[in-house]
């Protein structure tokens, strides 16, 4: 058991190196000169040159690589080039509003998705399955910023409940931000939905199907207890890892539909740094996210092995 | 009224004999399947209207009349026109063809490249396996629109370089996927027999795993279509894919979202465009999958 967790930390630690030096090399390779590109075609030499020292473009990347992680070990992600402030502490920033959008998506999309997943399961080919099924594959089916243009069409337009831009900047407080947060987070909500109702759907049926469950309903227990006692710790375990890829997704969609939204999180910030190609910025970004995911994936192991134990004891066999 | 239905006893189904050829499969498949038949209906019909959108429109989609800009509905523009004058409804037929075009360029290389490293992965195994592996778990870590933008920023926004784009961010997902059928095929006896029978690599992959793996490919790529059409139209609708005046519907609603109170047609009618393209693609995706066995919504995760 401890040395199954400790290969899944080594792993999940593998990973996270190889991403870093992915996203260094892929962004340090942009080609030309990356102080050109910053500075624009127009830049005079002195100040190319000048960049070129700031940025320690003259010595090897390795060398610059291990200067990068040490200094983000230490949280020290460098200095915006646009800015000039420190990277980790705008981006801190920006992170802290993206993570009250996702909060609330996650809460409204999982407790949601589950509920309507068990349902479309246990009335497997009737009209609340069928309802729920064409759902949730026009929810796939459609981009976030789809489902985001509509959804200010409906509540700020043609009901105006509902704020349709943001007009804070990142420093804003939660008190100011909350009655923006709504519409974002129900754009990425009904989106990350569509998969996690498939997920919980399947593994429903599949679960009422086994043998167990047949037994526990011929013992008399009601329907309500079968479901709740035996299917859904069952059901659960394979909805974990696509709830997983879809926190870790967030990361990626919150990019559209904070655009969107004009809300000041690290989804905007994402964009704007690279069309500024705020080069430390942007890593940092890509960091950060790779950390989130492999977080989430290391959780989900984790869970499923805290919910099955079969692969509990497996791992015990092994060690 | 009770809720549960108690399954009935899984009846074993019998492989069939003689394996058909691979058209004559689908084709019955799709007969028998609802789903896929709807599904690669919508998609027909699209790649119909994608091709005769000249014979469809009298409008050109580029050329705007700026004195009848911003109209309604009518009759002479069934789904009004934009800010610039420019027909709704012609941009709405034309921009199919982007859509499709990079679309399935991008989908048939990210599925070229993932099915040849996913069986050179399981054929091979050892580090190849693991070191390729670890390395998609890598890629994959990295959100996709940001490796999507950096790229697009430093090459450029032509049609190659996001088909190039595309590739690299989810070959790592059809790998993962087309790796795992190609295990369950390579201990097989014909596997072994053809590499005792001296076949290198290259030859046991087309001849003999290939043409079992087919029905996990062809979900894989209904699938992964609808993944990239939303990935691009997401791409355009944030400035850095189809470049204006190009019609593409992911531009059509970022340039009219801000006139939506105005005309909201103009909005709507590519987000419908969009939205029916995707839906018959998944639907086919459902279909295949359902009717081959093939565990869709499993190996989407």
């Amino acid at each position: 058991m401890l040395s199954f967790l400790l290969r899944r930390v080594v792993a999940a630690l593998g990973t996270l190196v190889l991403s870093s030096v992915l996203v260094f090399l892929a962004v340090q390779s942009l080609p030309g000169d990356v102080a050109t590109q910053v500075l624009g075609k127009d830049a005079t030499p002195s100040a190319v040159a000048a960049l070129r020292d700031k940025l320690h473009l003259d010595r090897p990347a390795w060398e610059r690589y291990a200067e990068w992680v040490n200094g983000a070990l230490h949280g020290d992600f460098g200095t915006s080039l646009v800015s000039g402030k420190p990277v980790g502490g705008e981006v801190g920033q920006y992170l802290g509003n993206s993570a009250l959008i996702a909060l609330v998506t996650v809460l409204f999309a999982v407790t949601g998705s589950l509920v309507l997943g068990v349902l479309a399961g246990l009335y497997r080919d009737r009209w609340p399955d069928h309802l729920i099924s064409t759902v949730s594959l026009i929810g796939m089916s459609v981009p976030e910023f789809v489902v985001a243009t509509v959804l200010v069409l409906l509540f700020s337009i043609a009901v105006p409940v509902l704020p349709a831009v943001v007009l804070y900047g990142p420093e804003a407080t939660v008190g100011q931000l909350l009655p923006a947060v709504w519409l974002p987070a129900a754009s990425l909500a009904i989106v990350m939905a569509a998969y996690i109702v498939r997920m919980a759907r399947t593994s429903v049926i599949d679960v009422m199907a086994g043998e167990y469950v047949t037994t526990a309903r011929l013992k008399g227990l009601s329907t309500w207890r079968v479901v709740t006692r035996h299917a859904l710790p069952s059901a659960l375990l394979p909805t974990l890892h696509v709830i997983a890829l879809n926190v870790a997704w967030l990361v990626g969609g919150v990019a559209v539909v904070e655009n969107v939204f004009n809300y000041p999180g690290i989804g905007k910030l994402m964009l704007s740094s690279v069309q500024n190609r705020d080069l430390p910025v942007i890593q940092a970004i890509a960091l950060i996210s790779a950390v989130v995911y492999v977080c989430c994936n290391l959780a989900a192991d984790l869970g499923a092995m805290a919910l099955n134990p079969k692969l509990r004891t497996r791992g015990g066999r092994t060690r | 009224m009770s809720t549960l239905e108690i399954p009935d006893a899984a009846v074993p189904v019998e492989p069939p004999a003689v394996r058909p050829g691979f058209a004559a499969r689908t084709w019955r498949t799709v007969r028998s399947s609802r789903a896929a038949a709807i599904g690669l209906a919508i998609v027909a019909v699209h790649v119909l209207i994608a091709l005769l959108a000249p014979v469809l429109t009298p409008y050109a989609p580029t050329v705007g009349d700026a004195s009848h800009a911003l109209l309604g509905p009518g009759a002479d523009h069934w789904a009004g026109t934009d800010s610039y004058g420019r027909d709704v409804l012609a941009r709405v037929l034309y921009g199919g063809r982007y859509a499709l075009g990079v679309s399935v360029a991008a989908t048939v290389l990210t599925l070229a490249l993932g099915t040849v490293l996913g069986c050179a992965a399981a054929l091979r195994g050892g580090w190849l396996d693991d070191v390729l592996m670890r390395v998609l778990d890598a890629v994959l870590a990295i959100p996709s629109i940001l490796a999507l933008l950096v790229v697009v920023t430093a090459l450029g926004t032509g049609p190659a370089v996001i088909v190039l784009a595309v590739a690299v961010v989810y070959v790592p997902q059809v790998v993962r996927v087309v790796r795992g059928a190609a295990l369950a095929v390579v201990p097989a006896d014909y596997v072994t027999a053809a590499r005792a029978r001296g076949e290198g690599t290259w030859s046991i992959l087309r001849r003999e795993v290939l043409p079992n793996i087919t029905d996990v490919v062809c979900v894989e790529f209904a699938m992964r279509a609808s993944w990239v059409v939303l990935l691009i139209s997401s791409l355009s609708f944030l400035g850095f894919g189809a470049n204006p005046p190009t019609p593409d519907w992911g531009l059509m609603v970022a340039e009219n979202r801000t006139a939506i109170t105005v005309v909201p047609m103009a909005s709507l009618a590519p987000i419908i465009a969009l939205a029916t393209l995707v839906v018959g693609l998944n639907l086919a995706a459902d279909g295949l999958s359902k009717a081959w066995g093939v565990d869709r919504i499993r190996e989407g995760s």
